[in-house]
């Protein structure tokens, strides 16, 4: 295995901007405002695109190319543009939606990290391409969201979490195996960008039920007797 | 090891660390003058902080009458140790006499030390102050203390050692390569030495407000020449974090040998980046806000998380 | 090929009209006439599957065990679509829905038709994960249909859950896809099913065995397994009842399908032996499946609302499958093959009954729902039948594929009878427990019949009762084919 700086400049760029989009998921953890993580979302997807261009760069496979621009127009934006209108019709973009203990949530995400490199270990092992050591970074990603996910009290910034577990996820697809088939690819940010149409009705919905959108108020249905 | 048994090489050494410790004070005004310019002030001359010294070591000293052998033993102890550690960092040379002795984690173990006797000098007096400013300084190291300890080992895994010279050395001598664990490091540390340095964000050098005060509550009943070491020993502290900066991630134009040509070269090369590192320090304190004391957890918690993203990156990205 | 578009188109078709037309009542006309095209194109795919064996091969693949799910699914689909139409109007005159919501109703029902047929018939695991979250995102709007805070709750925990699980299933594909890249060399084949069970052998076991972990746990999510089944009471008990049928009776199934087809490619993966316990997956898919029948038998005591109540009943139906299929053998994968017919019939049955009860009663509450039988003989015999019958009594179709799984069971791991049977006897506890006082108790004030068409419930469970004494012979050869696809060995 060649030394890290024997690699091309590409390549380096590549793992660099892996590095950058963990630092992004980090900042939506501890990230309160509402319209803070709409941007540093939009910036994640942007760096996606960019890394997506660059392995297209790299590997010459132009269809990846096809794929850069679409997570550079879908999620980088036009999701953040549909949940900043959303947020702006609803009232709450200026809002806060306060990380619990946010020093705790920090630290629970770098353990989460480090359990990913110990899950993908066995894969990297086979690895050849200089991708796949980022397949632990892609992994981390979806942990990560889904650790906003779990620490969030209002709709939209879990909305905004779910959407970063989707970046994570085509981040995967595209360390693991350069991108899945075109077909596939097109499917899924099909599912995406319905989803987040979807998300954006249910604002409304959740809104005009329970006059909020602080989804701890949604606890009518439990197992617990009244 | 001939340079080490070597007199002239001690010498030399005593005279960088003198230096160092000289040039602390110039730092601290050459910042003040910046923040000064962008804040359109009229700035103190550039020699001041060497004027309030030797002003405060004429004066006489007022110890309080509950004040213990510590609170009268600690100016020295902490100037000492802040002279010390300033004495391990490769400053104009990469390779000090010194070497030996330039642990990374040495450095963190002295200000640890210093600290350390600052904290309880704080406690000693019995003001309220001084135990508050103690309590904040401790949570604040802390925090900070670990995130350092991240960036000193990420730095030593691409050294493969904790010595500062190897380190330095070993940055030197790479290939330019784009890594993300020295910028994410670089980032790590500039934040922990904000907050050890007790700079805006994290504490205001110039405020004596109880809700604000961290560094400066607790010596605030030193007088005279006790006051005087404190206040050098915190320049030579920011002098120090400045130089790590510049020379652990930016180290080209140190000298990597004894000739008075290489040793010019090197002092300039470290006077620039520290004049562009003072620069930058006074605008990040004009644009940036001081943070509410509670929010200095988060903080420090974003610094470690930084360093280890950088450590995690080094080890995940990196190794191949 | 061009019977597989047809079967794919004619849903998609059905959608597109059903989005335009503005009237409900003929939407609901429409909704019968798709899904009976439906039905015909699939058991036209059906006949030519079982003459001629698997077809397809490219995007597409239809072999024996996939074309028995296509045709149930669109026989579920319009059994309901004809019990849904009546409802749904009844729905409309009480005002619990508004004729737009009617439209989106209708057109989404075809559009969950199309996702579910397209993850049955697919053949490129990719666009199976792609359509399985489709079938989420067609659903989500229905289950929150009456906007009320309860539903809303429901569909957004349905959302969030079924969408995270599913994440994970999506991981699990890529590492597929990454351990298949390395052993079929052309890219756009490496997520084919066909092409990756014939290279299972090949396939890195390390990187599968993980890639299994995180598509049963995504999968698994879809199917309800405990602990990952939090959504699954609530949106199958706040929707309009029509999709309660389809989502207990046909998703789940699809579902467990996926993760039946993963299991098929990681055996042959891990079948090598090494370092990985050839037996993980069927080791997992046990244990999930054991503690989702004990943890939801154990539930169904404490339910309060009767949709509720046949959601847990549905959770402890796909554990027993989960099982059956996680110890495999011709045996238990012969059960487990008629109890998926049997239970998707039977609860989609069930739930019609419970649609016209709570109709009756005006409310979810077991607790207002009594007499059922003085009111409306229908609808209470229905009930109580459909209980029987999902309690596993003989000599109901659920009673031979528990006994199929029983036997099999007590060949390979007795001690597991054990527990198995006190789940049953507990489920079996729980539902008559509830079941009793809502059928035979007390007539109450006020309670009016209602319009009810008996035809779907009648055929159901008939065919289950078919099924449970004499399964005729063309059936069992083909649960036998499909037996012989996943197990490896046929049992007749």
């Amino acid at each position: 295995m060649a030394a890290y700086a024997d690699l091309p400049v590409v390549e380096q760029a590549i793992l660099t901007l892996a590095a950058l989009v963990l630092v992004t998921s980090f900042a939506l953890l501890a990230q309160s405002r509402v319209i803070a993580t709409i941007h540093v979302f939009a910036w994640q997807g942007l760096l996606l695109a960019a890394t997506t261009a660059l392995v297209a760069l790299d590997t010459g496979r132009s269809h990846l190319l096809i794929s850069a621009a679409l997570a550079l127009g879908l999620k980088a934006m036009f999701i953040p543009w549909l949940l900043v209108r959303q947020a702006r019709a609803l009232g709450i973009l200026r809002e806060f939606d306060a990380v619990i203990r946010p020093g705790i949530t920090l630290l629970a995400g770098g353990a989460l990290v480090i359990f990913c490199y110990s899950v993908v270990l066995p894969v990297k092992q086979i690895a050849e391409s200089i991708t796949r050591d980022a397949m632990a970074v892609s992994l981390a990603l979806v942990m990560i969201a889904m650790l906003m996910l779990v620490t969030r009290r209002k709709a939209i910034t879990q909305v905004v979490a779910f959407m970063s577990l989707e970046n994570g996820l085509f981040f995967a697809a595209l360390t693991a195996t350069h991108g899945m088939p075109m077909v596939v690819e097109l499917g899924i940010a099909f599912d995406v960008l319905v989803a987040a149409v979807i998300f954006g009705i249910f604002f409304f919905h959740i809104r005009d039920s329970i006059e909020t959108l602080d989804v701890e108020q949604l606890n009518r249905l439990s197992e617990i007797d009244e | 090891m001939a340079d080490q048994l070597n007199p002239i090489a001690w010498l030399v050494a005593m005279l960088q660390t003198a230096l160092f410790v000289a040039i602390a004070p110039l730092f601290a005004g050459w910042v003040k003058r910046m923040k000064c310019y962008l804040q359109n002030r009229r700035p103190p001359p550039l020699l001041q902080p060497y004027r309030d010294i030797r002003r405060l070591f004429a004066k006489h000293v007022v110890l309080a009458h509950t004040a213990s052998p510590i609170f009268r033993i600690t100016p020295y102890i902490v100037c000492g140790t802040a002279a010390l550690a300033a004495s391990v960092i490769p400053f104009v040379v990469v390779s000090i006499p010194m070497a030996a002795m330039a642990d990374a984690i040495v450095l963190v173990g002295l200000f640890a030390l210093g600290r350390f006797f600052l904290a309880l000098a704080g406690l000693d007096i019995g003001t309220s102050f001084g135990g508050m400013g103690s309590s904040r300084e401790m949570t604040v190291a802390a925090l900070a203390e670990p995130a350092m300890l991240i960036v000193v080992f990420t730095l030593a895994m691409l050294a493969s050692s904790t010595n500062l010279s190897t380190i330095v050395a070993a940055t030197l001598h790479q290939e330019l390569a784009l890594r993300p664990s020295l910028l994410f490091a670089l980032l790590a540390l500039v934040l922990v030495g904000i907050a050890e340095t007790g700079r805006i964000p994290v504490d205001n050098p110039a405020t004596h407000l109880e809700l604000t005060m961290i560094h400066e509550a607790m010596i605030l009943e030193y007088s005279g020449r006790h006051l005087a070491l404190m206040e050098l020993a915190a320049q030579i502290k920011l002098t120090i974090y400045a130089v790590l900066t510049a020379n652990l991630f930016f180290p080209w134009g140190i000298g990597e040998s004894w000739s008075p040509g290489v040793l010019g070269t090197g002092a300039l090369a470290i006077a620039v980046k520290l004049a562009l590192l003072g620069a930058l320090l006074a605008l990040g304190e004009s644009v940036v806000a001081k943070m509410r004391l509670f929010k200095v957890a988060t903080f420090l918690a974003v610094a470690f998380t930084l360093a280890l993203v950088g450590m995690l990156s080094f080890i995940m990205l990196e190794t191949r | 090929m061009n019977a597989i578009t047809w079967m794919l188109l004619i849903p998609a078709a059905g959608g597109i009209v059903l989005a335009l037309v503005p009237s409900p009542r003929l939407g609901g006309w429409i909704n019968i006439a798709a899904s009976s095209l439906g039905l015909a194109a699939s058991s036209h795919l059906a006949v030519r599957v079982l003459a001629a064996g698997p077809i397809g091969g490219g995007q597409f693949y239809i072999d024996a065990f996939n074309v028995y799910l296509i045709v149930l699914t669109t026989l579920v689909g319009l059994t309901t679509a004809i019990f849904s139409r009546r409802y749904m109007i009844h729905e409309l005159e009480i005002e619990r829905v508004t004729p737009l919501r009617m439209r989106l109703y209708h057109a989404s029902f075809q559009g969950f038709m199309f996702t579910m047929l397209l993850t049955l018939a697919t053949n490129n695991l990719g666009v199976l994960w792609v359509s399985l979250e489709g079938a989420t995102l067609a659903t989500v709007l229905l289950v929150s249909l009456y906007r009320t805070p309860e539903s809303v709750e429901a569909a957004w925990k349905y959302f969030i859950l079924c969408g995270v699980g599913i994440a994970q299933a999506l991981f699990g594909t890529v590492l597929l896809h990454f351990a298949a890249a390395r052993v079929v060399p052309d890219p756009d084949q490496a997520l084919l099913w066909s092409v990756l069970h014939e290279h299972s052998a090949a396939l890195d076991p390390a990187v599968v065995a993980i890639a299994f972990i995180f598509l049963l746990v995504g999968y698994g999510t879809k199917v309800g397994l405990v602990p990952l089944h939090n959504w699954l009471p609530d949106a199958h008990s706040e929707g309009p009842t029509p999709m309660s049928a389809v989502l207990s009776g046909l998703l789940l199934n699809v579902a467990l399908y996926a993760v039946v087809r993963v299991k098929m490619l990681t055996d042959g993966a891990l079948a090598m032996g090494g370092e990985h316990d050839p037996q993980l997956a069927g080791g997992l898919m046990m244990g999930f499946g054991l503690i989702s029948f004990l943890v939801a038998g154990l539930f169904l005591h404490r339910q309060r609302d009767i949709k509720r109540l046949f959601s847990y009943s549905s959770i402890e139906h796909m554990g027993l499958m989960t099982f059956a299929f996680g110890l495999g053998g011709p045996l238990a994968t012969f059960g487990a093959l008629l109890h998926m017919t049997v239970h998707s019939l039977t609860k989609s049955a069930i739930f019609v009954t419970v649609g016209h009860a709570s109709q009756i009663a005006g409310t979810q509450k077991i607790d207002h729902i009594r007499g059922l039988i003085r009111t409306q003989p229908a609808v209470g015999w229905g009930l109580l039948i459909g209980t029987v019958a999902i309690a596993g009594f003989p000599p109901f179709g659920v009673f031979t594929s528990e006994f199929l799984l029983l036997t099999a069971t007590m060949q390979t791991w007795p001690w597991l009878t054990l527990p198995l049977l006190t789940g049953l006897a507990i489920a079996f506890a729980g539902l008559f427990r509830h079941l009793h006082p809502m059928v035979f108790g007390a007539l109450p004030q006020g309670q009016y019949p209602v319009a009810v068409n008996s035809l779907p419930v009648m055929l159901h469970l008939g065919l289950v009762l078919w099924l449970g004494l004499a399964i005729p012979t063309f059936l069992a050869r083909w649960f036998d084919g499909a037996t012989r696809l996943i197990s490896g060995s046929g049992l007749l």
